[in-house]
């Protein structure tokens, strides 16, 4: 160790040791920033009824909604008719979405790998998904019934499309040099597709996912209001039309569990088989 | 014997003439490099010669038979590493066996390709994904990755250029050793003049617009190369010479 004088660093009076500290707000935890943000909103809500600025009516107090938030759940845990609602509408969301799945991979391998699904399949779907697809309600109940399969056919029906148009996205993701890497070594075009372009294409694919779950959730809950059945839209549209806000309230509560179950079960499959690709997250959920 | 005759591509989309009449032998176990201004066709070039895309007129031929479409015998590697990154390196350098010969066929050239690995530096990392790879360990890797079906020829667009200086110089010396050990033709793209003189037996200056080669240097200097060799006489005198002639082309 030289004794000169310049060379502090490693002495220990020498050392300068500082950190960095984040801003209050971005060193608060997950649980208890949502908590303060529900607490926060909560807390205005009941302002608003409180003063009675608006008709018990059209906005119920948060208590009132707790209320039946709990006789609800209790409800759902016990084997009710909302359970068998909830039931109904978890099968349309299921079978819808694997059925959108399903056709719009499909489609969207037959527009993206093919010039024949680029030049003729693709405008015609793009000309069926500017048609406002609600307004099919009343042919597919028409067609399939008032039961369940009209919900899953209007759900799936919306949903289709943002798979179809992210696959066929997807397969375009590969670079032109690993398209001639797998040129260089002799690939089919089917191991390219399969080697190659779909996996690049995977998280592409995943987004349109993603935009599916929510897609079919609405798609099932609009069925279920033109509709009828048995499903938790039929629930709301009853509750509703007898000024039952609060249940109006607490059930599109618990929907909206469902919503987030399908797409966290997404994103959980995206996180397990696309390893390689750190989705950009935002608020841990991709 | 590897030559290009009369090779000529226009691209039809636009009607580019991206290379125009290039003619070159190539003996077995020579290094060329090619050195010429951006866009004056070097990968087109090396396209036609791997087979990746067809000549518009005249002819490729390796080995007496002439080239249409990729072929076992020639590997290629391109300034990106590509490899895929839900593969680990190993998987990755089989890939090519893989593909060609299937997945039984691949599990029996991990051996093979673990001591390629090594060769290169990576005995470490055959099991790591891309992601965690450097750079520079990347390349390593896709060299492994084209060397691993034992190809006769070495195509090269710009390799290095993405590396730092340190990792390129590094790069090059174990290049030239892995040339020389398998008596590989090779024939290498690049932007840097040093690394061309430093690595070739003879460099083609190409012109742009149309593409062609204005210029051909034998470099003469002796086998094995060495970093040293850059601060000699000859190498000096050969990288001013060819930078002489793409100045008067105008560019660079
Ligand atoms: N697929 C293509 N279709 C039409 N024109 C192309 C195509 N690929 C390349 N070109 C054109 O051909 C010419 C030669 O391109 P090329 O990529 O071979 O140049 P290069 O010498 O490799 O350039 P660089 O040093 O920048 O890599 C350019 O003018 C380019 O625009
Ligand atoms: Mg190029």
């Amino acid at each position: 160790m030289p004794t000169g004088d310049t060379l502090q660093a490693s002495s220990g009076t020498g050392d300068t040791v500082w950190v960095e500290r984040d801003p209050f707000i971005d060193r608060i935890p997950r649980p208890i920033a949502i908590s303060i943000l529900v607490f926060g909103v909560v807390a205005l809500w009941w302002i608003v009824t409180r003063l009675a600025i608006v008709s018990p009516i059209i906005l119920p107090s948060p208590a009132e909604t707790g209320a039946d938030l709990v006789f609800v759940g209790s409800n759902l845990t016990s084997g009710g008719y909302v359970l068998d609602a909830f039931i109904t509408t978890t099968l349309t969301v299921i079978y819808a979405f694997l059925i959108a799945v399903g056709l719009g991979f499909c489609l969207g391998t037959l527009v993206g790998e093919t010039k024949f699904g680029e030049r003729a399949v693709m405008p015609i779907l793009v000309a069926i998904d500017t048609m406002p697809k609600v307004a099919f309600a009343p042919l597919f109940i028409a067609w399939l019934g008032f039961g369940i399969s009209s919900k899953v056919a209007l759900a799936a029906f919306i949903a289709t499309f943002p798979v179809v148009v992210s696959t066929a996205a997807g397969l375009y993701a590969a670079t032109e040099n690993e398209r001639f890497l797998f040129k260089s070594m002799g690939a089919s075009r089917l191991q390219t597709l399969i080697r190659l372009k779909l996996p690049t294409g995977l998280p592409y694919v995943f987004t349109g996912l993603k935009i599916a779950a929510v897609g079919v959730m609405a798609g099932a809950i609009t069925g279920e209001f033109l509709g009828g059945g048995k499903g938790v839209g039929a629930l709301i549209r009853v509750s509703a039309s007898q000024l039952d806000t609060p249940r109006v309230f607490s059930l599109i509560i618990y929907l909206s569990f469902l919503g987030l179950a399908m797409f966290m079960f997404v994103v959980w499959v995206q996180r397990t088989f696309v390893f390689w690709n750190k989705p950009d997250k935002i608020g841990g959920v991709g | 014997m590897y030559s290009i005759e009369r090779l000529t591509k226009v691209y039809s989309r636009n009607q580019l003439r991206a290379i125009d009449d290039v003619n070159l032998v190539l003996g077995r176990g020579e290094f060329a490099s090619v050195i010429g201004p951006s866009g004056c066709g070097k990968s087109t070039l090396l396209k036609v010669m791997a087979g990746l895309i067809p000549p518009t007129s005249g002819r490729v031929v390796l080995e007496q038979q002439p080239v249409m479409g990729p072929r076992a015998d020639i590997g290629m590697m391109f300034q990106q590493a590509t490899l895929l990154p839900w593969k680990t390196t190993i998987e990755n350098v089989v890939l090519p066996i893989e593909v060609r010969r299937g997945r039984a066929a691949a599990r029996d050239a991990t051996a093979r390709a673990r001591e390629l690995l090594e060769l290169v530096g990576l005995g470490e990392a055959t099991d790591v994904y891309p992601g965690e790879l450097s750079g520079g360990m990347a390349q390593r890797a896709a060299i492994c990755r084209m060397l691993i079906t034992n190809p006769a020829v070495l195509l090269l667009d710009e390799p290095f250029s993405a590396l730092d200086e340190l990792t390129r110089d590094f790069m090059n010396m174990e290049f030239q050793r892995i040339c020389m050990e398998r008596h590989a033709t090779a024939f290498l793209v690049t932007h840097s003049i040093p690394e061309a003189v430093i690595l070739s037996d003879r460099i083609y200056v190409m012109q742009a617009n149309p593409g062609r080669i204005a210029d051909v240097v034998e470099i003469g200097l002796p086998r094995p190369r060495t970093l040293d060799m850059i601060n000699t006489a000859r190498f000096g005198e050969v990288v001013s010479q060819i930078r002489a002639k793409l100045d008067r082309e105008g560019f660079l």
